[in-house]
């Protein structure tokens, strides 16, 4: 894991003497809210609808047990004794104060977490790919690369006013598991023909009320000129990305009027401009990075086989568990989604559970997906079972990776200011359905994405199946779409039709499900159905 | 610190057009004459100061640099964050006469403005010396090389 | 009816205003009707609320009820968590809101 220097500590700590001269300036009036908003904002701090809400940074989804541990204290001591993970692998705590805001910062800096850039026209928090490190297919780490660019970007003097919000994410292997062609920028760590690294930008995806996948526009930018041409990037962008129309200014609607080849034609423009400006930092600064992302001290011929009788413990381990790269070991998924509960909650004692079973038996490592779960990376397949049995005490054993149950759903309604219905009562229903007819396992993977208003923060453009929250004359009312991805396969969804209230949208979640279970060939999912058969099927089941 | 971020100037009994708020990090004397808009400046050659607003392409100026003692860089509202790259820009094509933002410029855009290379700044509504003070003094370092003379991090882990 | 609302500036708490002070509870509020402006404005000035909007309401047995869910929920708090609303010994409570 990368370790703060002095330099970074500074950093941080400035940081938050900063935030703490803000909010005094505001408390006292001489900062307006107009004036105070966007800088509260930069540091992750929102007015949501009960109270002020901190969304603290989990750079590239990675955290040790003392900082999981921290967050659990900062749960107890500042708000309601829980907190939230997010689709971008950030946690956020819904009842802040203003005048405790600083505090918690301090308390973040002295274990190396921050609220940096969390939210505000700005770049935000760089995701990244949650098996990093551990996944078989991965090319190389690709955290390194993240952690270069969260350096990069962290109080940029020129992208810190940007037209709208910017998000990027890194992988390096053929599987796309950060959704990476939804964003802002999205960077696929590859190797070309010569065996050299470099980097792959898609730029200008993204989902909000209009969702759109990334265009290639490099293939192949060496590794010494990333953070050049992420500048370049970003330069074209904070010049001509529309500041007109808050809902077009996002980079995605730049690069669609100006076209992928426009846009890719005065980025390469600029970054010949910045080729001799010096913005790049030595390749020994990257070297030193990645130091840092060694591989952990894995066993060697660590046991592989794994003792499957108690069928309960067995299917945990063929839902939950995914293969390593290294032989006996396995990344295990801690289930932030009980049948019934709130998608990505996680109570304090819940955080310090994960924080004790990541110190035992992951190396001390843990890591947030954006699918709102925990992945301890590093897991030997013989501590399973001794691992299993702790978090199924601690009601963090669901066996339900990737099908129905494992739900992302954003706050909605019930958290969130921006929200036309509430997302998580769906969510709770839809779960708990499948799991009183036992429907769950024989539908296997199942992406059910849920979002609360058409910002998208619950990813449902992106869903096998999405489901849109929206306000119909003071009503909830729920769109249905499928067909989406957000994976290497990725694919927008499409709206079924007219929506549904709350009950009749679990039940229309059921029906397409039926059309799945009648249609499917072989070892298809849900996803592949869909392909293969088209919307025709699914509209004439729904509404006849 | 102190390399970094001067006083600002004591204004001069002859400083031309200067407002109460100015801040200014230069040695040499204010421009007297007010700046012209971009399209003006382009049209006319004896004009040596000009104000670039946010939809001005900064590029335009490269090619008459040398008789530029002033840009002034408009910002109607401090959110709109073009202005800052129009500065870099200027900057690193050379330009090295006065750099002045002006309009909306608060305290807490001060010290990102320096180093995307403003050495003047003329804000609608004064600002608190203190604050300004603490503004500067903030960073302690930087994580990027931008058009100040700043050492980033990255340099100085591998110096 | 219309109610005026904002959040506490030091503690992010939903306020309603009662006619001489600022609650927690929207059981307090007061019709403001034609003054909304004037209030919040000087209410905002002095800092005792942050970003004070007027909403729509009726009286439901007596006491507002605001018109829009939205504001139901801001006036109860998470439905999903009735231990965490203002009364959660209630388990009528979200038929108020819905």
């Amino acid at each position: 894991m990368y370790r703060y220097d002095q330099y970074d500590q500074q950093m941080v700590d400035a940081r938050v003497e900063e935030f703490r001269d803000q909010a005094r300036r505001r408390l006292e009036g001489t900062l307006s809210e107009d004036q105070f908003k966007p800088l509260r904002l930069m540091n992750g701090l929102y007015l949501q609808l009960h109270a002020y809400m901190l969304r603290v940074a989990i750079p590239y989804g990675t955290l040790s047990g003392a900082q999981m541990r921290v967050l659990a204290d900062v749960a107890e001591k500042y708000d309601r004794g829980y907190g939230h993970f997010t689709t971008r692998q950030n946690i956020q705590y819904n009842w802040i104060k203003l005048e405790d805001a600083g505090d918690i910062l301090a308390d973040l800096a002295k274990i190396e977490m921050h609220a940096i850039q969390t939210s505000g026209n700005c770049i935000r928090n760089i995701s990244s790919d949650h098996f990093a490190g551990a996944a078989a297919d991965e090319v190389v780490d690709p955290r390194p690369y993240a952690e270069l660019l969260r350096q990069w970007s962290s109080f940029h003097p020129e992208f810190s006013y940007l037209p709208r919000k910017f998000k990027i994410a890194v992988i390096a292997s053929e599987q796309d598991r950060a959704a990476m062609r939804l964003h802002d920028i999205g960077i696929n760590i590859v190797r070309n023909e010569a065996g050299e690294l470099g980097a792959a930008f898609y730029v200008g995806g993204g989902m909000g009320r209009t969702p759109m996948i990334a265009p290639c526009i490099r293939d192949f930018v060496p590794l010494d000129r990333l953070v050049t041409y992420a500048e370049a990037c970003l330069r074209v962008y904070n010049r001509y990305g529309r500041r007109d129309n808050k809902y077009k200014a996002r980079i995605k609607i730049l690069v669609h009027e100006l076209g992928a080849e426009e846009y890719t034609r005065q980025v390469e423009e600029e970054f010949q401009h910045l080729l001799d400006s010096g913005v790049e930092p030595p390749f020994a600064e990257l070297e030193r990075i990645r130091t840092f992302f060694a591989d952990p001290d894995f066993e060697t011929g660590a046991k592989e086989d794994i003792d499957r009788s108690d069928p309960d413990f067995a299917l945990w381990v063929d839902r939950n568990t995914i293969p390593h790269k290294q032989a006996g070991y396995v990344s295990a998924v801690i289930s932030l989604k009980p049948v019934g509960g709130i998608p990505g909650d996680a109570t304090a004692e819940q955080m310090r559970v994960m924080a004790d079973l990541g110190e035992r038996y992951s190396f001390d490592e843990l890591r947030v997906m954006h699918t709102q779960n925990v992945v301890l990376p590093h897991v030997r397949k013989a501590d399973l079972h001794a691992l299993w049995t702790a978090l199924d005490e601690a009601g963090l054993g669901s066996p339900n990776l990737d099908t129905i149950e494992d739900i992302i759903a954003c706050p909605g309604l019930d958290y969130c200011s921006l929200a036309n219905a509430r997302s998580i009562p769906v969510a709770q229903k839809i779960a708990q359905r499948f799991a009183e007819t036992k429907k769950t396992a024989t539908l296997g993977q199942l992406k059910l994405k849920i979002s609360g208003c058409i910002n998208a923060c619950g990813h449902h453009h992106a869903g096998h199946i999405g489901i849109l929250g929206v306000d119909r004359k003071g009503v909830e009312n729920y769109q249905l779409s499928l067909g989406g991805s957000e994976a290497e396969d990725v694919s927008l969804a499409k709206i079924t039709g007219p929506g549904f209230d709350e009950d009749g949208i679990v039940d229309a979640v059921e029906t397409v499900t039926g059309v799945y279970e009648r249609e499917r060939e072989g070892e298809e999912r849900f996803l592949d159905t869909y392909r293969r058969i088209g919307m025709g099927p699914f509209k004439e089941a729904l509404y006849g | 610190m102190a390399d970094q971020t001067p006083p600002a100037e004591g204004r001069g009994p002859d400083t031309g057009p200067e407002s109460e708020n100015m801040l200014r990090y230069r040695d040499d004397a204010p421009v007297a004459h007010a700046a012209v808009t971009v399209d003006a400046f382009l049209d006319q050659s004896n004009a040596a100061a000009v104000r670039v607003e946010p939809g001005d392409d900064a590029r335009d100026l490269i090619p008459h640099l040398e008789r530029l003692d002033l840009v002034e860089v408009n910002f109607p509202a401090f959110g709109d964050g073009r202005g800052y790259s129009s500065a870099r820009i200027l900057r690193e094509a050379g330009y090295d006469g006065e750099l002045r933002a002006v309009g909306d410029v608060l305290v807490d855009q001060l010290a990102y403005m320096r180093r995307c290379g403003f050495d003047a700044f003329d804000p609608d509504a004064p600002l608190d010396p203190q604050d300004v003070e603490a503004a500067f003094a903030r960073w302690p370092e930087v994580y990027q090389s931008a058009a100040d003379a700043r050492t980033p991090i990255w340099s100085k882990r591998h110096a | 009816m219309k109610l005026l609302t904002g959040n506490d500036l030091k503690t992010g708490a939903v306020t309603w205003w009662t006619g001489s002070d600022w609650s927690i509870h929207v059981e307090d509020a007061v019709d403001v009707t034609g003054q909304e402006d004037e209030i919040a404005s000087r209410e905002e000035a002095a800092r005792r609320v942050n970003v004070p909007y007027a909403i729509d309401a009726e009286l439901h047995e007596g006491s507002p009820r605001p018109a829009h869910i939205k504001d139901r929920v801001r006036a109860l708090g998470p439905t999903v968590r009735p231990d965490l609303t203002l009364k959660p010994a209630d388990p009528e409570i979200g038929k108020w809101v819905i």
